[in-house]
């Protein structure tokens, strides 16, 4: 049996395929590019609460802007729980914890991890002091600016982790590159939006709903859009355990935003809505991480698309000649 | 870049498969062992670059009857059963653009003064973000280490004015060292001589600068596909489309903050009667 058989013939536990087998060939099927280290609770653990805490500081400044101090309270607590959290993830994921200082060595911008590590350096405190005078009532002003400067920076600790993983060579990722900030910044809203449910008063909880409902539309149509672009490799979203994953976010979001619109007046069907939508957003994070995994473990993903590309292009260059 | 940039040219076609490289490379880089197991595929229980095999020889069986090596396997007579080995020993490309350099958050991956790419094991802190990074699979995090490892082309040898080690022990000089410039020549005219020859099969791997990264600082002679060697068909450095990925998060970034502020402005103050249900 030759290679090219051996390998087109790998398939998982009797699928059945969606697609006719794309016919490739490969070194014993084994994969081409390496899968990242990243333990997924790290990880994908970090890209949900990244984004829980970010889109939370933009909702907690406009509900203190608004009146809703409650909330804004509430989110301001745990914007700096979960950005803590993160950042514990972060580090304990580092191979050499010991050394997590040299993130802040250099400025890097073609590094996402870099201009990542400087970001939360930046909303970290921020977030820390709009947090504590919140909650002790001290230092009014400096809470204000200190809530100001986390609204601003927080959709920007939600979307860039979607630059994060995208900015490698992992097909499910790198693919779907332009579409998943956009995801990754409607998952963080519908988490922060779910939080605010969960934890502010039914009076003061009609932005959060309105919220919901926009993020759950944006998740959706996001979502769509890059299995649209991602073509063959969209398999690795659909399949498996991320396929698992990313059917119960849709299922969990979208409940908790028409949850939280028909009977989010009342406290009890609020924090339901409000925790199916914190879930459905850790599900949509824990689901792509694993449709990364995935397509990075099977050679199929990285070589098919690039050689429709070659034979697209008429094969030309002197790296690949002739038969 | 103060010195020449130098690079390896591996002509595949003249590799016996002996592992010479290999067993330098581990020796000179005093890498530890990684492992004893049989893997089925064919001679090579390597299996793959890694943190601690920055050499790596693929032995591809192919019951094809043209080719340099050639087993009458089965049947003599009627030439079915002919086998051809294709060996090729596989390396770190230390890519022109470095996509492993480019996303290292700490500095640590740096390009020397002979254009190569190498880890500074004492700053790398084992992010790992160079390891999904990388379109050819080849640098690792080692186990218990934590740290990423990969091929130096033998930093501490070309300092001293020495070829890397991998070279030095080819016994058929399939891996050649030297100024990237004259390789590519070199290897232009070798292909040149293949087809001539009836070798019509034969290709360069990565010695296009214009490739998806560059240009390979390593690159190869094949007879087949690459992906028939485990390597990637036409990989492009992930940095390549960076710009647009800032972009579209700076858009969704805004988004998420329009779109919340839309919800406040909606919903108004609670209490005034708007909003309130
Ligand atoms: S082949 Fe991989 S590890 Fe080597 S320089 Fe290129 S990106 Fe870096």
């Amino acid at each position: 049996m030759s290679i090219t058989e051996r390998a087109g013939r790998r398939r998982r536990r009797g699928e059945q395929p969606m697609v006719p087998k794309a016919e490739f060939q490969s070194y014993y099927g084994r994969p081409v590019i390496k899968a990242p280290s990243w333990a997924a609770p790290d990880i994908a653990g970090y890209f949900f609460l990244g984004g829980l805490a970010g889109a939370g500081s933009v909702l907690a400044a406009g509900a203190q802007l608004t009146g809703r101090t409650t909330t804004a309270t509430a989110l301001k607590v745990s914007s700096l729980t979960a950005v803590s959290l993160s950042a514990a993830a972060l580090v304990h994921d580092l191979g050499r914890p010991a050394r997590f200082a040299n993130m802040l060595r250099v400025f890097k911008p073609t590094s996402p991890m870099s201009m990542g590590s400087w970001l939360l350096s930046v909303y970290g405190p921020a977030a820390g002091a709009a947090a504590a005078s919140a909650v002790t009532g001290r230092l009014p002003r400096l809470g204000g600016a200190a809530t100001g400067a986390a609204a601003v920076l927080g959709p920007a600790v939600a979307t860039y982790t979607g630059v994060l993983a995208a900015d490698t060579a992992v097909p499910a990722w790198h693919g779907a590159h332009r579409e998943l900030p956009y995801l990754f910044g409607a998952s963080a809203t519908a988490a922060a939006a779910g939080m605010a449910l969960v934890t502010g008063p039914a009076h003061e909880n009609t932005p959060a709903r309105c919220a919901a409902g926009l993020a759950a539309l944006a998740d959706a149509a996001a979502e769509k859009a890059a299995e649209r672009r991602l073509g063959m490799v969209a398999e690795t979203w659909r399949e498996g355990r991320a396929g698992t994953l990313l059917r119960a976010a849709r299922v969990l979001t979208a409940a908790g935003a028409l949850g939280a619109a028909a009977f989010g007046g009342r406290r009890a069907p609020a924090v339901a809505s409000g925790l199916a939508l914190l879930t459905g957003s850790a599900c949509t994070r824990f689901g792509v991480f694993a449709a990364g995994m995935a397509s990075a473990e099977d050679p199929k993903y990285t070589v098919v698309p690039q050689r429709e590309r070659l034979d697209a292009e008429g094969g030309g260059g002197a790296d690949t000649q002739v038969e | 870049m103060s010195e020449e940039r130098v690079g390896f040219f591996t002509d595949t076609t003249v590799c016996i498969g002996c592992k010479a490289c290999e067993v330098a490379c581990k020796e000179w880089n005093a890498i530890p062992e990684d492992g004893l197991s049989l893997s089925a595929m064919s001679y090579d229980n390597t299996q793959a670059l890694g943190a601690s095999t920055w050499r790596h020889v693929a032995f591809i069986e192919q019951p094809k009857p043209e080719g340099r090596t050639q087993l009458p396997l089965a049947d003599e007579e009627s030439g079915d059963g002919e086998m051809r080995w294709l060996m090729s020993s596989d390396v770190c490309k230390h890519c022109t653009h470095a996509a492993c350099l480019d996303v290292c958050p700490t500095g640590s991956l740096f390009r020397t003064e002979f254009g190569t790419v190498v880890v500074q094991e004492d700053i790398c802190n084992g992010c790992g973000y160079c390891v999904p990074a990388c379109p050819y699979g080849v640098i690792e995090q080692r186990p218990h280490d934590g740290r990423a490892f990969k091929c130096t082309l033998c930093y501490d040898r070309l300092g001293a004015g020495q070829e890397p080690a991998c070279a030095k022990a080819c016994p058929t000089e399939s891996i050649q060292f030297g100024p990237l410039d004259e390789l590519r020549e070199r290897a232009a005219l070798r292909v040149d001589q293949l087809h001539e020859a009836g070798t019509t099969e034969a290709r360069l791997y990565g010695a296009d600068p214009d490739n998806g990264v560059g240009g390979d600082g390593a690159f190869f002679l094949l007879l087949d596909r690459p992906e028939v060697y485990g390597l990637p068909p036409d990989p492009v450095v992930t940095t390549r489309d960076l710009p647009t990925m800032w972009k579209h998060a700076g858009v969704a970034a805004l988004s998420v903050l329009g779109g919340l502020a839309a919800c406040f402005a909606v919903s108004g103050r609670p209490g005034t009667g708007r909003g309130r249900r």
